[in-house]
């Protein structure tokens, strides 16, 4: 076994890589060969760190010093000084790392010191193309404790016991579910793994896949022993081309050690799991959708009951879980039920992954303990919003939750919270919104979303989601009457009763949530005709301050719709008529002297 | 096809090799690598280092390298800091050296005072 000084951890997840971290890694590649110190320094390509917002990301150990944003051109820096000489880089380190010339361990770096991982345990941390590092990180250990030790009931029991609960959106009691599987009787069972993260700004479960797809096949084979199954199907979206490759890699490896497979680790005990790679449609992570796709059908819902865990894939019982709601399941086997339950609170148990995005600091991913109050996600680990904007809202659940307002800003994260200020949990997706958003607009962003994504089986959803939007156009665009909000409030009571899966149940959500917290931005829209945070074109003006305005002409020779006029040294005007409501007028004038209102 | 015995081979084996990469609070060895260092040989003694802290299987010490130490004449020069006592400076290090005060010093908390920047100076 080679033994090497130094370790290069370089993230290459998906963010990181669209930032250049392949390019920077090829970097390093060649110049520790160049240097002579490949012998010497390992290079890692590692899943993500969380913090994309500073990809691509470098970590060097022993010192632990954690580089941000590094480009090709500072690797020969980083080798030079940094690996053959020992003197750090300091110009490249993460400058939260930094505390008066010394650098912090990272738990102590803002961003993580009130993070918790434990789905994300060896993410950045392990090479996820290589099994010997996850098993060296306790890998496989819990399978072979359930083969050797406990029946399948004691695992079921286990999972009950710890209390966590699903982590696709619904917040259902795993235990549970693994017992209604486990309840029928059948000659052949599947387990299935939901990684069609549909929602948009999601990539909790990417992450996952990237930077440790083992994790996941143990919990499945765990799970498949539990509830009396040898075959399992991992549902991921084509447009997830690392996390198919690192899966295929991990899947390959396991086989190879015969931890899939007949016979695994020689207890008789036999599992296998196969990809299946889905198109990209949000209605195909329903479940009832996802197992049509998977046998090869449309990827359109099904009524339940059945529920899969009686009648599932190919009619036969079926456990299905979310790919987070896995990651958790080999550290619950290893520490204990009691260990999990002791982290969270009273209903909602162990930590939960969050995609922040939107209008925050620190973009990135990042896993709390359940009960964290939504105060520190937004200004401790995110940093606040950008350019000292007002933090306005935050979207959890995507386009089948609901926004919680700035009011609400102290409240736990947890399941029933959530819920109860009309929002929910959701897979992890968190899109923060400052006082630039109109909310208005974003229920449309969400509704146009959902309405492009219907399926077309069910009516409610494929016309009343469709009827939803074009009633919000028309308030956007100033077209709204005094009625409305009741009408949409109606038609989105209506929809959530009858459709027929909860892509459409839930598509109203958003709608719902922005008028109860934001009505006077609807009312705005309705009866002034006017877009508070200035964001609806249609009820937006230019206008030019006489006062101000000193006849220079540069707006008028930039319009590109020619709707500007005046006599020079005197004050212009726009025509509102003509106005095409681009802004670029009031960018080039020097004078400060043109507004939106 | 793996047994668990196996897997707890791999395991171990692998460890070793990875826990470089934890934040650890116990011994810190420091090579000074600047260019003077390096021309005199500091390289070597890194890599004796690291070799001998390995095979002993000492999981809590760091072996890192720092710039010019300040003290080019008495390159390569070598660190060690442990919890809760002084920093102690080793010059004129040979990769034979080196692994003597890993044995005498790192394992056994012994300083080895014929080769520490002191007795040398005198
Ligand atoms: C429209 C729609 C999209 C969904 N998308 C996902 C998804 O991308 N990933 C996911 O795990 N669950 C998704 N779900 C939830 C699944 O139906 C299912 O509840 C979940 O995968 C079960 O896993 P869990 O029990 O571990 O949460 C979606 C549900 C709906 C209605």
């Amino acid at each position: 076994m080679d033994i090497y000084r130094s370790h290069v951890l370089i993230c290459a997840g998906s963010g990181c890589t669209s930032s250049g971290s392949d390019n920077v890694a090829g970097a390093f590649d060649r110049l520790l060969k160049e240097e002579g110190l490949e012998k010497e320094v390992k290079i890692v390509r590692t899943g993500c760190f969380g913090l994309c917002e500073m990809g691509p990301v470098v970590i060097v150990y022993p010192e632990g010093a954690f580089y941000s944003r590094v480009n090709e051109e500072d690797v020969e820096e980083i080798v030079k000084e940094h690996l053959l000489k020992g003197r750090i880089v300091k110009r490249l380190l993460y400058k939260e790392s930094l505390d008066k010339d010394q650098i912090k361990s990272l738990d102590q770096v803002d961003f993580y010191k009130k993070q918790m991982r434990v789905a994300l345990r060896n993410c950045g941390v392990i090479d996820p193309e290589n099994i010997d590092e996850y098993i060296a990180m306790d890998g496989y250990k819990a399978l072979a404790k359930v083969l050797t030790e406990m029946t399948p009931e004691q695992v079921i029991e286990e999972i009950k016991k710890s209390g966590l609960r699903c982590r696709g959106g619904a917040g259902f009691p795993t235990g549970m579910k693994w017992q209604f599987a486990y309840n029928s009787k059948d000659d052949k069972k599947y387990v299935c793994c939901n990684a069609d993260e549909g929602d948009p700004g999601a990539f909790m479960d990417r992450s996952v896949l990237e930077g440790d797809p083992h994790s996941v096949l143990e919990a499945m084979a765990i799970a498949g022993y539990a509830i009396g199954s040898d075959q399992g199907y991992i549902y991921v979206r084509a447009e997830y081309p690392i996390a198919v490759k690192r899966l295929e890699i991990a899947i390959r490896q396991a086989r190879e050690y015969g931890l899939l497979g007949k016979n695994i680790l020689g207890t008789g005990f036999s599992f296998d799991i196969d990809l299946k790679i889905g198109a990209g449609a949000f209605v195909c992570g329903e479940e009832t959708a996802l197992l049509n796709s998977i046998e090869g059908g449309r990827g359109e819902p099904r009524p339940r009951p059945p529920f899969p865990a009686v009648k599932g894939l190919w009619q036969k019982p079926t456990l299905l879980n979310n790919v987070e709601t896995y990651a958790n399941i080999c550290q619950i086997i290893l520490k204990g039920a009691d260990w999990f339950a002791g982290i969270g609170t009273e209903r909602s148990k162990g930590t939960k992954v969050f995609a922040l995005g939107g209008k925050i600091n620190n973009t990135g991913l990042v896993e709390i303990p359940m009960g964290t109050p939504l105060r520190d996600v937004i200004y401790e680990i995110g940093g606040g919003c950008p350019n000292g904007k007002a933090f306005k809202a935050v979207q959890t659940g995507g386009p089948s939750g609901g926004c919680i307002p700035a009011e609400h800003i102290d409240i736990p994260i947890e399941f029933d919270t959530l819920v109860q200020i009309g929002s929910m949990m959701g897979s992890g997706g968190m899109i923060v919104m400052d006082e630039d958003n109109c909310m208005v607009d974003i229920a449309k962003f969400f509704l146009e979303f959902t309405c492009d994504e219907s399926c077309g089986k069910c009516v409610p959803c494929r016309i009343g989601t469709k009827r939803m939007l074009e009633m919000l156009e028309k308030i956007t665009q100033g077209k709204g009457e005094e009625e409305d909000i009741e009408k949409l409030e109606q038609l989105a009571l209506n929809i959530k009763d009858s459709a027929l899966c909860a892509l459409g149940q839930t598509a109203p959500n958003p709608v719902l949530s922005t008028i109860r917290y934001f009505r006077d931005e609807y009312e705005a829209h309705i009866r002034d005709k006017k877009c508070p945070a200035g964001v609806c074109t249609a009820l937006l003006q230019y206008v030019i301050d006489a006062d101000k305005c000193k006849g220079c002409g540069i707006c008028a020779r930039n319009c590109p719709a020619d709707c500007i006029s005046g006599e020079k040294k005197s004050p212009y005007v726009i025509d509102q008529d003509k106005c095409i409501k681009c802004g670029t007028c009031m960018e080039k004038c020097p004078f400060d002297a043109i507004s939106k209102k | 096809m793996k047994t668990i015995k196996d897997l707890e081979e791999i395991r171990n084996r692998t460890l070793e090799r990875i826990n470089i990469r934890k934040e650890r609070e116990g011994t810190r060895v420091v090579v000074g690598m600047a260019t003077c260092g390096i021309s005199a040989g500091a390289r070597p003694v890194l890599k004796a280092l690291v070799e001998e802290v390995n095979k002993r299987g000492l999981r809590d010490v760091i072996v890192s390298q720092t710039g010019c130490i300040g003290i080019c004449e008495y390159e390569p020069v070598l660190e060690v800091y442990r919890p809760g006592e002084d920093k102690v400076t080793y010059v004129k290090m040979t990769p034979e050296k080196a692994v003597r005060v890993v044995a005498e010093h790192i394992v056994n908390g012994k300083v080895v005072t014929e080769y520490t920047i002191g007795s040398i100076k005198k």
